[in-house]
């Protein structure tokens, strides 16, 4: 996998050439993913509030619950969710199609005609994803924020209103905390796009292999997500922790 | 066709004592080759003797783990081989890349290093098709629109497109019809006239080899059992090539 990495960082360079395939893989991650990335915000926005507002409520708080919606978004649940549904819904299909290429000789073709499959099939999903996924991140937050908002004012235990909720978003939430989450959805993302390529490329035995490299791409892919949240978020930690102490 | 007719043409190809094991199976034990500049070789023998390994050899998809392989005196693994010498591969499921039309897949080549304009690239996928007895509406398809015979003719013209010095064919007529199956011999033929090519078809199908082929030799348990002008392996006394050649379909 480090050397799949390697070779599609050596390959950046050349990513300009695979322009085309590109784009198709930005449109395949935009059209396959948006409306459940939005739906998937929505309601972990909604849960937020449900679940934090009360609490807060019952201690006199309830007006930071915007603030605690957006940092939790920003920084941990939007990042995490969206990296395993891209890793569920964008992954599966790349190690799907990659291990069927491989299964059919397609790959080998390639070789054959001097085309370096990393280059040409790994490098555009890698970069496609790792742009697509910071963008879910930005439309994960508007969205989740708004369903939290939703919540917040319609459930008689929290009842802030959407205007309360968005001033504590506005008062707590600091560009670096958003920073910190599109670092954290960036890696997640080159993660993804490089365990999902390898587990298609390292396809072997039919269409069995095939269904053996998905599941492989998709449990690795969130392990590794998971793993890596803590990681980041450790090392993130003195940077964003002012603005924590700040806002709450 | 007689090795008269062999083209001055194309590259000679050697093997020399080449092995390989996949783990405790021994693939190739020791085969040595000589395959003549231009000529129509066919590697033929039973399933599972080593014939598409070998191939895959001959392609750098598989390094050997003992021997040579030599292109006009040259070792493949020497650095740079790739630019002197132009190999091309038929696979045996075509190797067509799906998401492609079949004018983008014969153009891959060309399109992916940049060789010629745009303009030229379609002229030179629509002659190369028409070598193969397609026209340019089958340009537009897709793989998964094409009957098993389309996609090894497309695969051919892809190969062509490369206007390689050698060509390898894996398993060139398998899944497909007695009618189909001489079609496609007939534009290997055809091929190896057109570009003069050495040409190497490995099969296990016996009316395939004897029908093209300048020499052929018999492939069985890793090893080189016979080789020689299809006249020649007809005569052979080898115990297993004679029952590769006699097995028959017969009821009790």
């Amino acid at each position: 996998m480090l050397v799949l990495f390697g070779a599609t960082l050596r390959a950046l360079p050349r990513i300009f050439r695979y322009r085309r395939n590109l784009a198709e893989q930005l449109f395949e991650i935009g059209n396959a993913s948006l409306f459940m990335a939005c739906v998937l915000s929505l309601f972990i926005g909604g849960v937020l509030s449900l679940q934090a507002g009360p609490l807060l409520a019952q201690r006199g708080l309830g007006s930071m619950l915007g603030g605690l919606v957006g940092a939790s978004l920003a920084k941990e649940l939007g990042p995490v969710m969206m990296s395993i549904l891209i890793a569920g819904r964008i992954g599966s299909a790349m190690a799907a199609e990659l291990g069927s290429m491989r299964v059919y000789q397609e790959i080998d073709a390639l070789r054959t005609l001097n085309i370096d499959p990393v280059e040409y099939l790994v490098l555009p999903r890698v970069v496609a994803i790792s742009l697509a996924l910071p963008c879910l991140l930005v439309f994960s937050l508007l969205i989740g924020s708004a369903g939290g908002a939703f919540v917040a004012a319609l459930n008689p235990e929290v009842a802030v209103s959407a205007t309360a909720f968005f001033n504590s978003l506005k008062a707590t939430l600091e560009p670096r905390d958003i920073i910190h989450g599109l670092i954290k959805t960036f890696l997640f993302a080159v993660t993804v796009g490089v365990v999902c390529c390898n587990q298609g490329l390292d396809t072997m035995g039919g269409p069995r292999g095939i269904g053996r490299s998905v599941t492989k791409a998709v449990v690795n892919s969130i392990v590794f997500i998971l793993v890596l949240d803590y990681v980041i978020t450790r090392m993130l930690l003195p940077f964003t922790q002012a603005s924590m102490a700040g806002g709450f | 066709m007689t090795s008269a007719k062999i083209a001055e043409s194309g590259v000679a190809v050697r093997v020399h004592q080449l092995r390989k094991s996949f783990g405790s199976q021994i693939v190739l034990d020791g085969v040595d080759l000589e395959i003549q500049p231009g000529e129509i070789f066919v590697l033929m023998g039973p399933s599972g003797s080593g014939k598409s390994v070998l191939l895959r050899h001959l392609i750098g998809l598989e390094t050997a783990d003992s021997g040579e392989i030599l292109l006009n005196n040259t070792r493949i693994e020497d650095e740079g081989i790739r630019d002197r010498f132009r190999l091309a591969m038929v696979f045996q499921s075509g190797g067509l890349l799906n998401s492609l039309t079949v004018g983008e897949n014969v153009g891959l080549y060309l399109s992916e290093h940049r060789l010629k304009p745009a303009a030229e690239i379609e002229r030179i996928v629509q002659e190369k098709l028409a070598l193969v007895h397609l026209g340019p509406k089958d340009s537009l398809k897709y793989p998964s629109e094409l009957s098993g015979g389309m996609k090894k003719r497309v695969a051919i013209a892809r190969a062509l497109v490369m206007e390689p010095q050698v060509v390898l064919y894996d398993e060139p007529t398998s899944e497909l019809d007695p009618l189909v199956a001489v079609t496609v011999g007939r534009e290997i033929v055809r091929a190896n006239a057109v570009t003069r090519a050495t040409t190497l078809v490995v099969t296990h199908d016996r009316d395939l080899a004897f029908g093209i082929a300048n020499r052929i030799a018999f492939l069985s348990e890793g090893r080189i059992v016979a080789v020689g002008t299809p006249e020649v392996i007809r005569a052979s006394q080898d115990p297993l090539l004679r029952r590769f050649l006699s097995a028959d379909f017969t009821r009790d």
